[in-house]
């Protein structure tokens, strides 16, 4: 018993965090062993964050303990944990591009006292320190935008050991990587924990488990699920502990019909301005009255291939729209008018006009559709448009007249479908539509797709939840590394293919 | 039942001294306007009477005209800080094109168009130095104050040149020349009222109604919004942003006109530092600089208190020096009280909706 508990370097007893209405940990007993690298995995909303945050404090539990190194320990703040040898590397890099390395690393507890001036040598000295430890040839005073992404993470991850971290959070620290960047990763990783450092790591990407992990542990809808070494068990094993063998809700009536194309994409390829390919000749379809779902993880390119649809990227390849072929240069209102629309993911930055009328935040794209000798806005057939809108889609708003920001984001995002569905679409692309919005909602958007699809609409829909993607999907494609790696009916789809699917090529 | 709820709480809340409080911020420009109008009755003899008022609404004239042409560019967010040097130049033009005419020296004549053809020439012309503007800014990602402070310093040296900096006397025109007539839209009245007052009316009239009932209207706002959502949503950003500017040079090509008109002379440093007090009339009406808000009513009101304050403290024999200083204590509180009433309003929307 005393030889376990000295491998292990963090335990939670019964940790719980209870928000109002939702239980997001339920009583979860955790262990990270010292040395290794202990992977944690589990779907979206099963707790992995919420843990990562309480061991980092970020958040403090609603119960429960926790013991680093068999003493028992409580975080406030972040400092706290850093103090005591935890640091975590975000998701998102917090960093800044107009300052150096060593002013990153330094930053908010800089080497200076009184008025003197900042000991900037003594900075430069420490991170000459730290990027030796990382075995990087980064100079202390190289401008951080100057570096790549997989080194800029290299950067977070040197801040977190200048603290003198001794465990260390990693939170899907390849997302945003290269292949040959996360080979550099993992042999930083390696080093780091040949010299005691205790890593924890999350990621979706199995593979990438498999191949860097020592230790997995399990979470499902909040609750502790199993542990295992990862050299016992293989990616169809993580796969049943992870969805649990529940059966998936399904929204789809049997016997559905579909006509024709509404949609039909041929070798669509899209490069950045950096000359990373995005999107990589993907070709596909769309029938009208089908719900076609895009499964993929981030960066997976599904966000990119609705915006090359919409006109607001430029790509290459041919894009037919209701039988109507599309050039690569037409914009996106003409599109638009052609009937293709897009409810877009990221709802606060390319959704809504916060300070609009929901009103006006609905009928934004179809004010050609309303025109009074086509000029002047038929203001009475707009409030009919809108009220007919707000009492299809089930809006609770006092007034259509309210600034769109009063309303819940379930009720915002309705807004947002409903000015598509304003325009008459043919086809309708939804990217993430159930982000950020609750249970209750989730089903009302749900519920709403398979009503339009009965209606001839063509959806096309992307998530990173297999649950959901299996819940309303007729056909289901999967997208990785910008390439399409399956389009299989949702009759023929079992779970772990998709997840293989999806990692493929990464 | 909810219904009912719904309907309690706002009865209640009406009477409540928030919704009270939110109404008065609201209607601040209304308030500010009429607390100065009494102010300067009391304090001021005769500031009431007919000819003193129309000899004021005949200066709020001018600055009205840039600041209905500026509402929309700040509505997306933008600034335009050239229309005081395209209203000098545009007067400008218009002198040169009464006084010198257009020169063909191959054939060793001169042209000189009648005042029906100068009036639309010049306006071109404002309206096409607001659409290099909205070119730069938009196609060449332009910050808006950089890219209008360079167009403002281009065109008010552009004027100085067109005269060597001497000023164009005698716009009444000459008779055997056919261009007599320019002075008139500067002094001629309809129904007891200068032409200014009535051009800025109607100004304002199309101008609100384009803000309301029309497609751009609708984009421009938008585009102040949330240029993501706008683009997203299929507004031409680009081409509404040109247009925009567009607009703001136009409005501006007018006042150059009014202006040169009335003083039957063109100077090329007219206009200079025109466009702060537009700037001022927008934010005192209570448009966002951050864009998205804004009305065209609230511009016209503003520029109202800004003239009637500057006349207003000329009549009281106030310092030009006390002058400047409480223009800006004005238009400091103004912004104030703006932040003030959109979190007021933001929190009445959160309460009304629950």
């Amino acid at each position: 018993m005393s030889q376990a508990n000295a491998d292990i370097v963090i335990r939670t007893e019964k940790i719980s965090m209870i928000y109002p209405g939702t239980i997001a940990l339920n009583e979860v007993d955790y262990r990270v062993y010292r040395g290794k690298v202990n992977v944690i995995i589990g779907e979206n909303g099963a707790g992995k964050s919420t843990l990562m945050k309480i061991l980092a404090g970020v958040q403090q539990p609603s119960k429960g303990s926790i013991y680093l190194n068999d003493e028992a320990v409580s975080f406030q703040h972040t400092r706290d944990a850093a103090a005591k040898g935890i640091g975590m590397v975000h998701q998102e890099l917090n960093l800044f591009g107009n300052l150096t390395v060593a002013e990153n690393i330094f930053l908010g507890r800089e080497k200076q006292h009184g008025l003197m001036p900042l000991d900037t040598a003594e900075q430069h000295r420490v991170t000459a320190e730290l990027m030796a430890r990382l075995d990087q040839d980064i100079a202390p005073s190289e401008l951080l935008s100057n570096l790549k992404v997989g080194q800029q993470q290299l950067i977070e991850i040197a801040k977190a050991l200048a603290d003198e971290a001794d465990v260390l959070i990693l939170d899907e620290p390849t997302s945003a990587l290269s292949k040959t960047e996360v080979e550099l990763l993992f042999k930083v990783i390696r080093d780091l924990t040949a010299q005691g450092v205790s890593i924890i790591y999350i990621s979706h990407r199995l593979e990438e488990l498999m191949a860097i992990g020592d230790h997995i542990t399990i979470l499902r809808d909040g609750n502790f699920q199993s542990e295992a070494e990862v050299k016992d068990i293989d990616v169809p094993w993580i796969v049943r502990e992870m969805l649990g063998s529940d059966p998936v809700s399904n929204f789809l009536k049997p016997g559905r019909k579909f006509g024709e194309p509404v949609l039909d994409v041929k070798n669509i390829k899209l490069i950045n301005e950096m000359g990373l390919t995005l999107v990589d000749d993907v070709s596909m379809d769309v029938k009208s009255g089908e719900i076609v779902g895009v499964y993929g993880l981030m960066g997976a390119g599904r966000t990119e291939l609705m915006e090359c649809l919409l006109g607001l990227q430029e790509y290459s390849g041919d894009v037919e729209i209701a039988g109507h072929k599309v050039s690569a240069k037409m914009d996106t209102s003409e599109r638009i008018k052609l009937g293709i629309c897009l409810v877009p993911e990221d709802r606060k930055k390319n959704g809504i006009f916060p300070i609009s009328s929901v009103s006006n935040n609905m009928t934004i794209s179809s004010l050609w559709r309303r025109l009074k000798h086509r000029f002047s806005i038929d203001e009475k057939a707009e409030t009919e448009a809108v009220t007919s809108a707000i009492g299809d889609l089930s809006i609770k708003v006092s007034s259509p007249d309210i600034e769109i920001r009063a309303l819940s984001g379930g009720n915002q995002q309705k807004v947002v479908i409903g000015r598509t569905l304003l325009t008459s679409p043919k086809v309708l692309l939804l990217d993430e539509p159930t982000r950020g919005i609750d249970i209750g909602a989730k089903g009302d958007v749900f519920n709403m797709m398979v009503k339009l699809s009965e209606q001839g609409i063509g959806v096309l829909f992307s998530t990173s939840d297999l649950k959901e993607i299996m819940a309303v999907s007729d056909r289901i494609l999967v997208m990785s590394g910008g390439k399409l790696t399956a389009n299989i009916l949702r009759s023929e789809a079992t779970e772990s293919a998709l997840v293989s699917a999806s990692a493929q090529g990464l | 039942m909810k219904t009912s709820q719904n309907i309690a709480s706002q009865q209640s809340s009406v009477f409540s001294g928030e919704s009270l409080l939110l109404l008065a911020l609201k209607m601040r420009t209304f308030i500010a306007l009429f607390l100065i109008l009494a102010f300067f009755t009391f304090m001021v003899p005769g500031f009431l009477a007919a000819s003193s008022v129309v000899i004021m609404v005949k200066h709020i004239a001018i600055n009205a005209f840039l600041a209905l042409g500026i509402t929309f560019v700040i509505i997306t967010a933008g600034i335009d800080l050239s229309i005081g040097a395209i209203l000098g130049f545009c007067g400008m033009v218009a002198g040169w094109l009464i006084t010198k005419g257009i020169v063909l020296p191959m054939f060793g004549i001169a042209i000189f168009p009648s005042v029906w053809l100068i009036v639309p020439i010049v306006l071109v012309i404002g309206g096409l130095i607001g659409a290099v503007n909205g070119i730069l800014i938009t196609r060449y990602n332009v910050a808006p104050f950089i890219c209008t402070l360079g167009t403002m310093y281009i065109v008010r040296g552009a004027s100085m040149l067109l005269s060597g900096g001497e000023t164009f006397t005698g716009l009444s025109g000459n008779e055997q020349l056919g261009n007599t007539g320019f002075e008139l839209i500067g002094s001629a009245k309809l129904l007891g009222l200068p032409y200014a007052i009535w051009m800025m009316f109607i100004l304002a009239g199309v101008i609100a109604y384009i803000a309301k009932r029309t497609q751009f209207g609708r984009h421009v706002f938008a585009i102040g919004d949330n240029e993501h959502s706008a683009e997203l949503s299929g507004v031409k950003v680009r081409s509404v942003k040109v247009w925009v500017y567009t607009i703001s040079g136009f409005c501006a090509a007018i006042a150059g006109i009014v202006v040169s008109s009335q003083l039957v002379a063109s100077h090329p440093a007219t206009g200079v530092s025109f466009e702060m007090n537009a700037i001022a009339a927008v934010v005192l009406g209570g448009t966002s600089l951050a864009g998205g808000r804004g009305t065209i009513m609230g511009t016209l009101i503003g520029a109202f208190v800004i003239g009637i304050l500057a006349d207003g403290l000329v009549m009281m024999g106030v310092s030009e020096f006390w002058q400047m200083v409480i223009k800006g204590v004005v238009i400091i509180l103004a912004v104030i009280i703006d932040q003030k009433q959109s979190r007021l309003q933001h929190k009445a929307a959160i309460v009304q909706q629950k």
